[in-house]
């Protein structure tokens, strides 16, 4: 077991990625955050935190999506759906969609599908919290990271969470 | 987590674990129909019949519409129009479908048990729509959700299911359903409309006398008189029905507390429910229909899964 992030690197994290979607999307004028299902809303959840301590709450759009029913392998294994919450029109919006880990890029490719039933977004980037690079099996690649790391595949990314874990740090095992 | 069986053939089969994850799915599906584009991938490579023995509109459009929010490809097949007429039996017709490459097969049927002869005979998962007077499961399964929402809670509620007992696979459908969830569930009707050991065999309530039904009760599920099962008049007519059985609204408002109206539908007006009654604010006949689509597109979304 390795640590790749301690919980001050990772509250430093959020807020460092926070203050880069800012950058590019001042004001979020015209821009929805949307975080992924289940493990993703853990982040977005904190980012969305930070952003309000910067800018108005009202400003902020914050939506919640669950890609389970757009999974290319949907028929394999069954996996249970989690809420979808996307109160708001993405119409001709400027979309960051936030996860934790970045892997195949399968579940991106799936989420990128399930955006498209929320209208037509005009621009559409992504955040995660930690990059598995070298593993992609599509070509998608994130526009804001949190850290990238080099893994097998064997090993797997766990990231804690207070409300899920106890504990908050991103940790490397290798099985 | 899924659920416990291959086929969806009754809930006697399911247990409250199947339940709760299928009502689970049911509410994300939900959310899907709020959508602007309210069609999802999941079943795209599934091919889906719609086995229709006996005739049926809300649950046959219900069916067809949630297997093309699924993207499944759907056959349609009514018996009156097809070789059934020619006197082909059914495990024929269902072999020759399942040649096409079926996958699913969604059946209603007017013999008590034919999707369970069918289940034993053929590989692809069956979900039935209503076999004669045995079970109606996906009506059942609407109903509670339905509930669930209007209410927010099954175990505890006290439920009435008022009409035509005997002939009615919804009502049974939902007994079973609603003593697995925890439920209060009585049944009521003129006593030649409930069957004799109703009361000892399922462990709910029996009640002939209708003010009573509905001054328990928290939610009247409201049954259809099916007069097309009725081989020898079992009530003198459907006047005398409505006079002694009917739901009227001065009736409810009498009884100074909430109470939720449900029916599964096709209504008799006038006969079981007056039409102030089915279109008036107690009644959550229409959110039923619309929570149809829902739940069965859970129940086909759980059931395609072909994980061993």
């Amino acid at each position: 077991m390795k640590t790749i992030l301690s919980e001050q690197q990772l509250s430093l994290t959020v807020k460092r990625l926070a203050h880069q979607i800012l950058e590019n999307h001042l004001q979020l004028a015209g821009t929805v955050i949307i975080g992924l299902q289940p493990r993703g809303i853990f982040l977005s959840d904190r980012i969305v935190n930070e952003l309000k301590t910067i800018i108005a709450p009202e400003l902020i759009h914050y939506g919640k999506l669950d890609i389970t029913f757009y999974r290319d392998d949907v028929r394999k294994s069954l996996h249970i759906a989690n809420k979808t919450d996307i109160p708001f029109s993405i119409e001709n919006r400027k979309v960051v969609l936030i996860d934790d880990v970045l892997y195949t890029g399968r579940t991106i490719r799936a989420a990128l599908d399930a955006l498209l039933a929320f209208g037509r977004p005009s621009h559409v980037s992504l955040c995660v919290l930690i990059d598995r690079r070298f593993s992609r099996e599509l070509p998608i690649q994130p526009d804001y990271t949190g850290k990238v790391i080099d893994t097998f595949i064997s090993q797997k990314v766990k990231v804690c969470w207070k409300e899920k874990d106890d504990r908050e740090q991103v940790i490397l095992l290798d099985s | 987590m899924k659920l416990s069986t291959k086929h969806l053939l009754g809930i006697k089969d399911l247990n409250r674990e199947d339940i709760q994850l299928i009502l689970a799915t049911a509410q994300q599906f939900k959310e899907v129909l709020q959508r602007p584009v309210k069609k999802v991938p999941s079943l795209r490579d599934v091919t889906i019949v719609n086995l229709f023995y006996e005739n049926s509109t809300r649950t046959r459009m219900s069916f067809e519409l949630a297997e093309r929010r699924l993207s499944a490809d759907t056959l349609n097949f009514t018996a009156g129009s097809s070789s059934a007429a020619k006197g082909e039996t059914l495990l024929d017709t269902v072999n020759n479908i399942l040649s096409m490459k079926v996958d699913m097969v969604v059946m209603r049927h007017s013999a008590s048990g034919a999707p369970h002869f069918l289940a034993k005979h053929i590989p692809a998962a069956i979900v039935n729509a209503g076999d004669g007077i045995n079970e109606h499961p996906t009506q059942a399964l609407l109903d509670a959700y339905s509930m669930q929402e209007k209410l927010g809670k099954i175990e505890g509620l006290k439920v009435a299911i008022i009409g035509d007992i005997m002939h009615s696979r919804v009502a049974l459908s939902n007994m079973y359903l609603l003593k697995k969830m925890g439920a209060e569930v009585m049944v009521a009707g003129p006593p030649t409309l409930i069957p004799k050991h109703v009361g000892e065999a399922l462990g709910v309530r029996v009640e002939y006398n209708l003010a009573r039904a509905l001054q328990w009760c928290d939610v009247a599920n409201v049954l259809r008189i099916q007069l097309e099962r009725q081989n020898q008049p079992l009530f003198s007519s459907l006047r005398e029905y409505n006079l002694a059985y009917g739901i009227k609204r001065k009736m409810l408002e009498s009884l100074g507390k909430e109470i939720v109206i449900m029916h599964p539908g096709p209504i008799n007006r006038g006969v079981e429910l007056d039409s102030d009654v089915a279109d008036g604010p107690y009644s959550i006949i229409l959110n039923q229909v619309e929570n149809g689509v829902a739940v069965r597109m859970a129940v086909l979304y759980l059931l395609a899964n072909r994980e061993e």
